[in-house]
């Protein structure tokens, strides 16, 4: 039987690319009267897989996010063991 | 009896919209085509041209168009592709094709952060006598790719159509694209909502006709 193992992937902006949804946020935060150097606006995704060594399940996360979870254009990724 | 023409392929994925004025333009220009579901693996020869047309394909979840890029009947169309069958790609199709990679880029949310439906005026890069008047009506149409890469478009005359006046915050103004071998193109406005005077404009006529005809 093989075990559960869950995977977060982080996907970011890309420093370079504009990221509007940001920058909208940043200016509500400073209307609030934060002071806000910056704010970019990614997701997360939380995979479970059936796997049982941990460094195979972590590639295999890695494979899902070049695949699809994240266009490299644009966004970076993480993958984190959770 | 005259001879069957082989038809257009129209991709219907799910939350596609824009596929019945698609039919309809096709129609009105006598064009004869026919839907292809986005799970069904189909013979590209059957087809003479494909067209992709717009909609909220998996409800722009993930990223627009990238769920899409994915199904079964883009397996196919990507076969069409290489093959060098026209493809045209409308809105979300131009999202669909980026995602696929069989174009270049990817369309970014309108700096605006709106959704934007107005008409714009596009003008031919390439070849600048052409205009056109046409609708836009998207969230995600701010076309982005690398300035090398950008660069390059221009050099290989792969920047189709630009906007007159920018709507989204477009790189380069860069409305529309094609890829390197010319087949495969794309663009954001809607060409099936300006098929008669009363819907505004009908350059969307002449924009299908250049397009069937290879112009």
């Amino acid at each position: 039987m093989g075990k559960v193992m869950k995977f977060r992937i982080q996907v970011m902006p890309r420093i370079e690319a504009l990221d509007p949804q940001g920058r909208a946020v940043q200016g509500a935060l400073e209307r609030l009267g934060f002071s806000v150097k910056d704010c970019r606006i990614g997701k997360s995704i939380l995979v479970e897989v059936n796997e049982t060594d941990k460094a195979k399940g972590k590639k295999l996360a890695e494979e899902m996010a070049q695949k699809l979870l994240a266009n490299p254009l644009i966004e970076t990724f993480e993958v984190e063991s959770v | 009896m005259r001879s069957e023409a082989k038809p257009v392929g129209i991709l219907r994925f799910l939350g596609t919209n824009c596929d019945a004025d698609v039919v309809s333009a096709c129609d009105t220009l006598k064009i004869p085509n026919k839907y292809i579901w986005w799970a069904d693996h189909f013979n590209f020869e059957e087809y003479s041209a494909f067209i992709l047309p717009g909609g909220f394909s998996y409800g722009d979840y993930l990223r627009a168009g990238a769920l899409a890029a994915r199904s079964p009947a883009m397996d196919d169309v990507r076969r069409g592709a290489i093959a060098g069958y026209p493809i045209l790609g409308i809105c979300n199709g131009f999202q669909i094709l980026c995602e696929s990679e069989l174009l270049p880029g990817v369309l970014t949310k309108n700096v605006s952060q709106n959704f934007q439906d107005e008409w714009v005026d596009l003008e031919g890069v390439t070849e600048t006598t052409k205009k056109y008047r046409l609708p836009i009506a998207h969230s995600m149409g701010r076309f982005y790719a690398t300035e090398e890469k950008i660069e390059s478009l221009f050099e290989q005359n792969q920047v189709w159509l630009k906007y007159s006046k920018n709507p989204n915050g477009s790189l380069k103004d860069i409305a529309g694209i094609t890829n390197e071998m010319g087949n495969v193109r794309a663009l954001m406005p809607h060409p099936e909502r300006a098929m008669h005077d009363w819907m505004g404009s009908r350059d969307g006529r002449n924009l299908f006709e250049e397009w069937l005809s290879g112009k």
